[in-house]
């Protein structure tokens, strides 16, 4: 279809609009600290249904230890990275924990039925939107985040953005982007009915996120 | 062949059908009115929004303008990447590339995220007629596949139903599901339902929101998440999008990103926003292997062509223009026939499609400017609508190259324009005029076709202002 290609491309090139000024570089500072952005990350996801846990930085594991038992939580899938490493050397009594080390064709129907919880790092977070941002990869897939109806996320509370903007240019992220950069900003939901909102549609019916500190 | 009177005529018997159907217009103004108030709060102070709009706006047309070396720049960017870039000028190559790919990959069954331009291609239709399953998998999307109808808004595409009929869709299609009209549990039913699709599909198809020349990025907003699924859980992922969806840097995303989820459903930002950049790399355990996206025109290149209309294709499909629509509210999505309703569709269907074929809908317009209002990239909608109702009507041959133009001309009203040109334009015709209009009024009859049907018939006043005001002894006119 290159012939396509080229007729479209030639009508395009055929005229060029009068310019309009281009766009000014997009940034939204708002001037916020840290516990600005905590308080704000905080709001915006408990507003859209989304749990928020501070918890101290070498205690997430012990967060989980007391709460997966208690929410019946027992089939937990992790990733080969860090995160997975650490919760391996102290899994909790009662709970099976599973490793994501195989391409998802092997086991899609048991990650599909049998999961119950997948934990995973966050790269960062926006405060001003409430919005977890994950970069999947080999260690950590993507489908960690979308098809266990409980997703929790770790977040160092020092990688929290004001906003989307400040995250692309702080973090550089034109230079080189992921196979897949998601922004999560609350469990799945839906208002195709009636426009009446209704959670855990397709996506995570929970997602926690432990703001470590 | 149709013709314009046709068109006409259907157009006319489906608002017809439209403004009887009480619970249709329920419907509609009970779901709009929600709508409307959620995006008024998303933007508090107008100074912000206004500043935002330009943003947006200036992003986009700039777009527009470099369009033809960002879509090359954008195909490098894919192409290195690893994802395979489609050009096709109608649906038929569309639907006939995306065929091709899923047959070479063996697919049977695919699952699909919610796309408006593979509604302009009609592509379930294309792909089950060669035997190809297609599940819609957005809910929405998915009870108007059940009810076999198009969507009636562009962003939430079964607004024109209530609980009470997605239940009984629901009851038929589903029987061992129990019955329900609980939203939360028609909700969790649907996730059950399609979950299994999503775990077996061959391939899945979507739309794209946004694709970022700088980066060789496909942007998609979604709350379900069944367009992450579609675009992650299959081997094969193809998206289809129109040429004009480019944008030039991943900086441009955010100021697009933010006016679109708060214009489009009063939310500060969606639950997902997926950003797709490559195929499954090595090393890594999920993913499609092998992505694709299709660049439809259908007659997006001729558009650009005009400085006027070329404004239409700032869109990103927000829908805030048809929220706020005061014609839209009273008929719903279906009664316009086209694939984009309201006022967006009243701009863009007449030059996508051709006056010819739809360009009465231009008549569906009540000029309150609402649309032009919200609309987040500022795209002057009442006054594309106008001059598409004055290239319906024009005699004279267009540069715009329009298909149709004219075609809605009437002698008859084209005499009377003119008659009433000349009246305006000359004080002693128009003193002639208004002193026989007075001395004869007892001769205006009382029917005057459609006009009188809900109206009574226009009648001239005894004497003129400018008699009465002369009376009174003003002289200064």
């Amino acid at each position: 279809m290159s012939e396509a290609r080229e007729r479209i491309l030639k009508r395009l090139r055929a005229n060029r609009p009068a310019a309009s000024p281009a766009p000014d570089a997009y940034q939204k500072p708002l001037g916020w600290d840290r516990e600005r952005r905590i308080a704000a990350f905080s709001e915006r996801m408990q507003a859209v249904r989304g749990e928020v846990h501070r918890v101290a930085r070498d205690a997430w594991t012990d967060w989980l230890a007391r709460e997966l038992p208690a929410r019946g939580l027992r089939q937990v899938l992790v990733g080969n990275g860090a995160v997975g490493d650490q919760l391996a050397e102290r899994a909790p009594d009662g709970i099976a924990l599973r490793r994501y080390d195989q391409p998802v064709e092997a086991w899609k129907a048991s990650l599909f039925d049998d999961v119950d919880v997948a934990i995973t790092a966050a790269r960062a977070g926006l405060a001003e939107s409430g919005t977890l941002v994950l970069w999947p990869d080999a260690a950590e897939p993507r489908l960690m985040s979308l098809v266990p109806p409980v997703h929790i996320a770790l977040l160092d509370v020092g990688r929290l953005h004001e906003n989307f903007a400040a995250a692309i240019a702080v973090e550089n992220w034109a230079d080189g982007m992921p196979t897949n950069a998601l922004l999560i900003s609350g469990p799945s939901k839906t208002a195709d009915i009636e426009q009446t909102l209704a959670y855990g549609i397709h996506g995570p019916k929970q997602l926690i996120t432990l703001l470590l500190d | 062949m149709s013709t314009p009177a046709d068109q006409t005529e259907a157009f006319h018997q489906r608002i017809d059908e439209a403004l009887h159907n009480d619970q249709l217009r329920r419907n509609f103004r009970s779901a709009l009115t929600g709508i409307m108030a959620r995006r008024a709060e998303q933007f508090p102070d107008d100074a912000q929004l206004q500043a935002l709009r330009d943003q947006a706006r200036a992003v986009r047309a700039n777009s527009l303008v470099r369009q033809p070396e960002l879509l090359e720049q954008l195909e490098t960017k894919l192409t290195g990447n690893g994802i395979q870039v489609h050009w096709a000028e109608s649906p038929e190559q569309a639907n006939a590339i995306i065929h091709t790919i899923l047959d070479a990959a063996g697919a049977k069954t695919v699952v699909k995220g919610k796309s408006m331009v593979s509604e302009e291609t009609e592509l379930n239709h294309f792909l089950e007629r060669r035997g190809i399953e297609v599940i819609e998998s957005d809910l929405g999307e998915y009870i108007i596949q059940l009810a076999e109808e198009p969507p009636s808004h562009i962003v939430a595409p079964a607004i024109h139903k209530n609980r009470v009929e997605v239940a009984e869709l629901f009851r038929r299609f589903h029987p061992e599901i129990p019955y329900t009209e609980d939203i939360d549990t028609l909700t969790q039913s649907a996730r059950q339902i399609l979950r299994n699709r999503f775990a077996n599909a061959d391939a899945g198809i979507s739309g794209v929101n946004f694709a970022v020349a700088e980066t060789g990025t496909l942007c998609l907003v979604e709350n379900e998440g069944n367009g992450r699924l579609s675009t992650t859980a299959p081997r094969l992922h193809i998206a289809i999008t129109g040429v004009e969806k480019v944008v030039e840097k991943l900086s441009d995303v955010p100021p697009l990103l933010e006016i679109l989820t708060k214009s489009a459903t009063g939310q500060p930002i969606t639950t997902y926003f997926n950003m797709i950049s490559r195929p499954r790399q090595p090393g890594e355990l999920d993913g499609p292997e092998a992505v694709h996206l299709v660049l439809l025109d259908n007659g997006r290149s001729r558009i650009r062509v005009d400085e006027e209309l070329l404004d239409t294709l700032r869109c990103i499909r927000c829908g805030a223009c048809i929220n706020h629509c005061p014609v839209y509210v009273q008929l719903g999505g279906h009664a316009y026939g086209t694939v984009y309703p309201g006022p967006i569709g009243l701009a863009l269907e007449p030059q996508r499609v051709g006056i010819d074929k739809v360009g009465t809908l231009t008549s569906a317009c009540t000029m309150c400017g609402a649309c032009g209002e919200v609309c987040p990239v500022r795209i002057p909608l009442p006054k594309l609508i106008n001059r598409l109702r004055a290239e319906a009507v024009d005699g004279q041959r267009s540069d715009a190259g329009l298909p149709g133009h004219g075609s809605l001309r009437k002698s008859g009203e084209a005499v009377t324009w003119r008659v009433w040109r000349q009246l305006y334009a000359s004080p002693r015709l128009y003193r002639l005029f208004t002193w026989a209009a007075t001395r004869l009024r007892a001769l205006t009859p009382p029917r005057l076709g459609a006009w009188t049907r809900y109206r009574s018939a226009p009648k001239p006043a005894s004497r003129p202002l400018r008699e009465l005001v002369r009376q009174e002894g003003f002289r200064h006119e």
